[in-house]
């Protein structure tokens, strides 16, 4: 298979596997639910027999479509040892604005920090745009306690006052509460003891805390990020309770694992207590898979384009490392400051609604058809074209395939519902309404492309282009060459790459703490228990998943300032072994590096430390490429099937050749349609494509090269 | 030289991302929090043989869109002979500047032996002298009390640092050690973007760079014209008033003449009031910046260089406050009488556009200063609090609460860093209720903070505006509240005589100083306002049942508030 798998000198990370635990014969799947379809990848690691299955989501319920993927993979429950999930259920529920009822408990005199954010407006110029808060005025309280900055306690808690927060929230109906104090980062004492009584008299676990979440200066960041938890904790715990119930009514033994934002994983009761770290998880993985199989290509420089149903993800991946943000903002004025993979995501799929506006502009997108009713051609009585439905009139995909469709609707009636409802209010025939849908997508596409590459100094002829997800390698080569990126890697199954993620994945933790003491003040012994601390819980974190894992590998920074600064560098820590000297060194050729500028005569203080703990989970060195395939004859072209396909210069009989058929050193010229399961690759007219040794279908633009 | 769609655009984002490091570097290396954490700062490339705008950073104050490149011209004009290594300080508000407290460094940048371009970044120092710790005094009448004023001078000369001359301009500031830090970040930021610039012109070479500028300076004309050629021609008037010019009690007026003619707009400041005893008075470099931050509020997609100020004529203000000559005190132009300049340009294009038109919005920077020494950490400081306040309400939205200056594009800094760097303690900061002009869509609301002294003895002072005049409505909405400031010394509470300045409130342990900020102005007939939006109002608190029924006719249908919050009650609309 892909990624380091196939490469038989190993790749990556990639180390021997463990060879003395039980259980090695059992299966690993993966899930990855989108918005429109669930993926599913199950693996057997010691025959190395690999199945894929989509199925469409079921968004009232997750849990149904994942059990359906599973179904459809026969996936044996009693025989699998692990099942790793991730899920879009926390970041829709906050893009849509669909969270839960949420209550607030805060220090005396700032329940609106949560609404007056930090004094912004949404764009540089134009004084539009309002801003909801994620809990509602009406649902924040206050109570009197008081903490200052040097984590003093000024007022001690007012612990009636917290029973009387309770009762009213209660009685408003809310399901979760985020607690939230003045500079708990310096001390949580406050915080703690509200929680106990909280916890006292609250129905459910559903209690975020700020200094347990982020324990970091800045109330708006911090605050965001327990009221996010808040926000979500109850869809998370609920969805991901539902879904161990039905894989232990299913004979699963284990916990179910959920990956996270920063790209590794947790297990479900841990997901359940901080569900913020679900949030942006599906994509994450996708980034996980594609740095993975690029490394093994030898294209380690990646602009990932994940086009499915609802949405299209971004992300950039420089020498094989997925860049990872703590500065992320999931929308606008809602900060989420954990690590996460750096992921740029707009509203355009393959299921994005073309509408003509008021003003007569034709318009894709943000608006989605979803899975239900879905695209035109689904069948399932959608009757608004989208970006599917135009690709499908152009005979860019294959009326016959439509995925996860039981029976799809005539492609007559597409084309007419395409010409009435864009081709007539545009004056253009059904051909040309389906390409200006195409191209009006397109171009958002690119500009999201440019957004996370160009704007950030990266020139994007220097990458390829990791095209997947169901419609990605549809548009690929129209991006790559609106964008001057000369290679284009189509992976061996694009439908199902976050859910190959998902099977790659380490188990990651990361922890912060706010130090805020002079550097030079700082002992080293001192430092080296606190992170010691840290690596304990995430070493206990880990056995308490009970994820099987091969090794913990930790990583511990240092956060660093001068006295006064507000922003902080980071360095690299040693401990055992923490030496301050070395530090400041480190930290000082920093400066130097990055600035040229010299402030050795500023005090420097430690502002914070951190440790990441991974948990490497075993190495799938079996996967293999072959074994699928050969069932599959050889490609022949004499024997491919043609159809009428639309390119920009008009209608062309282009060869359809199915993926399976493909062996590594085989070549194509374009036109071509390339078919399999999961999705349409397009090799546009003049460039090339070859299949490389890890079964990477790789096209070459041809003015480009 | 043709320039290829790709390498167009790649080219020119590479130029703003140069910028943006700029900008990125200074902020992560700076002293002030106004500068690491309210950003007030820009960076930008500027042209070799004029100064023009090229480029500025991302995240850059949009004041000092048009400050930045008169103040490159005017260095361009007085240092004809400049070495690789030089850099010039300058922060005299006359040559293309804001308020001494805004210093830019600008250096020549070297290509080949010849000055290919000037880098050029501004900050403002938390302090640079003058009678006010903070530089904010709203009672001089010269500009010398006001701080030390800097021609452009080297301060590096081929490399090297005048050690003797940074030491006399430290000597003349307060909480020195913090400047110097906040100075070494502002170099930090010119040697970032040099070696970004040339890593950029390595990779592309000069003249594609050089076509890509020129392009993208053509487009951005382009677009600009369109916009101007969409409005009826003619001529639309507006005037905003000051509250006093914080000596003599008697508003100060911007009157705004606005010509539309065919793809060219003239504006004519001349009949506004004439030069103030105070420190209102504007450089008439801050008014130009003003108003193409006005003019790009009303057209936000147009690329932002020179190209773009080219159909733009704004006639010589000599004779009014808006023209500042020495030594006219000028210590209020940048943050307040800038926004008042926005406002005319807003309201007079608004009458030109008036589907398009913004109600007024809070337009006051709510500058509250204090300057003293914590006995605990024992050392000297001076804290800046700017605060937000409403925008107005506009044709399909309500005003957006506690928004930054319309002529700013910051945040505000975090309360707990604020109480983790000045002896203070917040005792409340939240919105302020019922502040917001109703209208069918409504202002947004402005904040209301408390802050208490807690060790040391300090001095406060206020610059802030709309105490006398509130942030204007449109088309039969109300206008906003207005700024009202109360100060607590030893029990005995008062208030500002000009209401929204005052220098000089010596605070003990124990005093505090309340601050309440303007909402925005209504747009459109309170009484169409959809009822969904009233009743949500009312049940968040933002507005009592009273006023509710009085201003919208709302009458609350027997309903308690808990039915009306019900699981199903979404917000009605992000962003």
């Amino acid at each position: 298979m892909a990624a380091n798998a196939a490469s038989p000198t190993g790749v990556g990370r990639s180390e021997p596997a463990a060879s003395s635990h039980v259980g090695r014969s059992a299966l690993v799947v993966g899930v990855d639910v989108g918005g429109t379809f669930t993926d599913c990848l199950m693996l057997d690691p010691v025959t190395g027999v690999f199945s894929v299955a989509k199925v469409p989501s079921t968004p009232q319920d997750q849990s149904i479509g994942f059990m359906a993927g599973l179904a459809a993979l026969k996936c044996d429950l009693t025989k699998t040892q692990t099942v790793v999930h991730g899920t879009t259920v926390a970041t829709n529920a906050v893009l849509e604005r669909k969270g839960s009822r949420c209550g607030l408990i805060t220090t005396k005199g700032f329940r609106d920090i949560l609404e007056l954010a930090r004094r912004t407006r949404p764009q540089l110029f134009g004084l539009t745009g309002e801003f909801e808060a994620l809990i509602p005025r009406e649902l924040r309280t206050e109570v009197r306690e008081r903490t200052d900055a040097d984590g003093e306690i000024l007022e001690p808690l007012d612990e009636g006052e917290v029973a009387a927060a309770v009762a009213y929230l209660r009685s408003q109906g809310v399901e979760s509460i985020a607690v939230h104090f003045m500079h708990s980062y310096a001390n949580p004492h406050n915080e703690q003891r509200c929680l106990a009584i909280v916890r006292e008299l609250w129905p459910n676990d559903h209690v975020s805390l700020g200094s347990d979440l982020l324990p970091e200066i800045r109330e708006f960041e911090r605050g965001t990020v327990a009221a996010l938890n808040a926000y979500v904790q109850p869809l998370i715990s609920g969805y991901v309770g539902r879904l161990s119930a039905r894989l232990r009514d299913g004979g699963f033994a284990r916990e179910l694992l959920i990956m996270q934002g920063n790209g590794g994983m947790m297990d479900a009761p841990m997901a359940s207590r901080h569900a913020v770290h679900t949030v942006m998880s599906g994509p994450a993985s996708g980034a996980i898979a594609a740095a993975r199989i690029g490394v093994a290509a030898g294209l380690p420089n990646l602009i990932t384009c994940d086009m499915g149903g609802t949405s299209f993800d971004v992300s950039v991946i420089v020498d094989g490392v997925p860049s990872v943000s703590r500065e992320k903002s999931i929308d606008y004025a809602i900060p989420l400051r954990i690590p996460m993979v750096d992921i740029h995501t707009i509203g355009a799929g393959g299921g994005s609604l073309a509408r003509i506006t008021a003003g007569g502009m034709l318009q894709v997108g943000p608006h989605s058809a979803g899975a239900e009713p879905g695209p035109i051609c689904y069948g399932r009585g959608g009757r608004e074209p989208t970006v599917t439905d135009a690709n499908l009139v152009l005979g860019r995909i294959n009326p016959s395939r439509i995925n996860g469709v039981a029976r799809a609707a005539d492609i007559d009636d597409v084309r007419a519902q395409v010409l009435e409802k864009i081709g007539r209010p545009l004056g253009l025939d059904a051909e040309a309404a389906a390409a200006a849908i195409l191209a009006v997508a397109n171009a958002s596409m690119a500009e999201a492309i440019r957004f996370t590459s160009v704007e950030k100094g990266f020139d994007p002829r220097d990458f390829a282009i990791f095209a997947f997800g169901g419609a990605g390698p549809l548009h690929a080569s129209v991006l790559a060459r609106e964008l001057g990126v000369p290679k284009i890697l189509v992976p061996m199954f694009p439908g199902i790459t976050s859910a190959l993620g998902c099977v790659l994945a380490d188990v990651r933790h990361d922890y912060g703490i706010t130090v805020n003491r002079p550097l030079l003040e700082v002992n080293g012994a001192w430092a080296d228990g606190l992170l010691a601390g840290q690596i304990q819980a995430g070493r206990d974190l880990i056995e308490r998943e009970a994820v099987h894992v091969t090794g913990i590998d930790v990583l511990h920074e240092a956060d660093l300032q001068y006295q006064g600064q507000t922003h902080v560098m980071r360095v690299t820590a040693k401990s055992p072994g923490f030496d301050r000297r070395e530090i400041l060194d480190a930290f000082e050729a920093l400066y130097r590096e990055r600035f040229d500028v010299d402030l050795s005569e500023m005090t420097p203080v430690l502002a914070a430390l951190r440790t990441t703990v991974i948990g490497r989970r075993e190495r799938h060195e079996s996967m293999d490429v072959v074994p699928t395939n050969a069932a599959t004859q050889r490609r022949s072209a004499v024997d491919d099937e043609h159809r009428k396909v639309w390119f920009s210069g008009g209608w062309s009989d282009t060869p359809i050749v199915r993926r399976a058929s493909l062996r590594p050193g085989d070549t194509l010229e374009g036109p071509a349609i390339v078919e399999q399961l999961d999705t349409t690759t397009i090799v546009e007219p003049g460039d090339s494509a070859s299949i490389d040794a890890h079964g990477n279908l790789v096209i070459t633009l041809a003015s480009l090269a | 030289m043709n320039i290829d769609p790709v390498t167009l655009s790649v080219v020119h984002n590479s130029l703003v991302m140069v910028a943006s490091e700029m900008d990125l570097a200074q902020e992560k290396t700076s002293f002030s929090p106004i500068i690491s954490e309210a950003m007030d700062r820009a960076n930008g490339i500027y042209a070799a043989h004029n100064g023009e705008l090229i480029v500025q950073g991302a995240r850059g104050l949009p004041l000092f869109v048009g400050v930045m490149q008169a103040t490159v011209g005017h260095v361009i004009e007085r240092h004809a002979e400049v070495k690789p290594g030089d850099v010039i300080i300058i922060n005299d508000p006359y040559l293309g500047g804001t308020h001494l407290m805004d210093v830019r460094l600008v250096k020549p940048f070297f290509r080949e032996g010849e000055v290919w371009a000037w880098l050029a970044n501004s900050a403002h120092w938390a302090d640079i002298g003058g009678s006010v710790a903070g530089g904010f005094s709203s009672d001089t009448w010269e500009v010398h009390q006001e701080g030390l004023r800097l021609p452009p001078i080297r301060i590096a000369r081929e490399g090297k640092l005048d050690e003797d001359l940074l030491a006399l301009i430290l000597a003349n500031c307060r909480v020195p050690q913090e400047r110097v830090g906040d100075f070494k970040a502002q170099l930090a930021a010119l040697h970032v973007g040099e070696r970004r610039l040339n890593a950029l012109l390595d990779r592309y070479g000069s003249a594609t760079v050089e076509a890509v500028i020129k392009e993208v300076r053509a487009r951005a004309e382009a677009q600009m014209r369109a916009h101007i050629q969409a409005l009826p021609d003619g001529r639309y008037t507006f005037e905003a008033p000051m509250d006093s010019d914080g000596i003599r009690d008697e508003p100060l007026w911007v009157r705004l003449a606005l010509d539309v003619e065919g793809d060219e707009l003239t504006l004519d400041f001349s009949k506004s009031s004439p030069p103030c005893r105070g420190p209102m008075n504007t450089p008439f470099a801050t008014t130009q910046s003003a108003v193409y931050i006005g003019v790009r509020h009303m057209f936000p997609d147009v690329m932002l260089n020179a190209g773009c100020f080219e159909p733009i004529h704004i006639k010589d203000a000599r004779g009014t406050f808006l023209h500042a000559e020495y030594p006219k005190p000028v210590a209020g132009a940048a943050a307040e009488c800038s926004q008042r300049v926005v406002e005319t340009v807003l309201g007079a294009l608004g009458r030109a556009m008036p589907d398009r038109a913004y109600a007024g919005p809070f337009g006051t920077a709510g500058n509250f200063s204090l300057g003293g020494y914590d006995p605990k950490r024992q050392r000297h400081y001076v804290m800046y609090y700017f605060s937000g306040g409403g925008y107005g309400g506009y044709w399909e939205g309500d005003g957006h609460t506690n928004a930054c200056a319309t002529i700013a594009f910051t945040q505000t800094q975090p309360f707990e860093v604020l109480e983790s760097h000045y002896p203070v303690l917040f005792e409340d900061a939240s919105l302020r209720e019922g502040s917001a002009g109703a209208g069918e869509f409504r202002g947004g609301w402005g904040i209301s903070y408390r802050v208490k002294l807690r060790r040391g003895e300090a001095s406060a002072a206020f610059m802030m505006d709309h105490g006398r005049f509130p942030p204007f409505s449109l088309g039969g909405g109300t206008p906003g509240a207005m700024t009202e400031i109360e100060v607590s010394q030893a029990g005995a509470v008062t208030r500002p005589p000009h209401i929204s300045k005052g220098t000089g409130y010596v605070l003990a342990p124990g005093d505090w100083v309340r601050v309440k900020t303007p909402g925005g102005g209504g747009w459109g007939d309170p009484r169409k306002r959809d009822r969904k939006r009233v009743e949500r109002d009312v049940r968040r608190g933002y507005l009592a049942p009273a006023a509710a029924e009085a201003t919208y006719g709302w009458v609350e249908n027997g309903a308690s508030a808990g039915d009306l919050a019900t699981p199903e009650d979404r917000p009605l609309k992000v962003s």
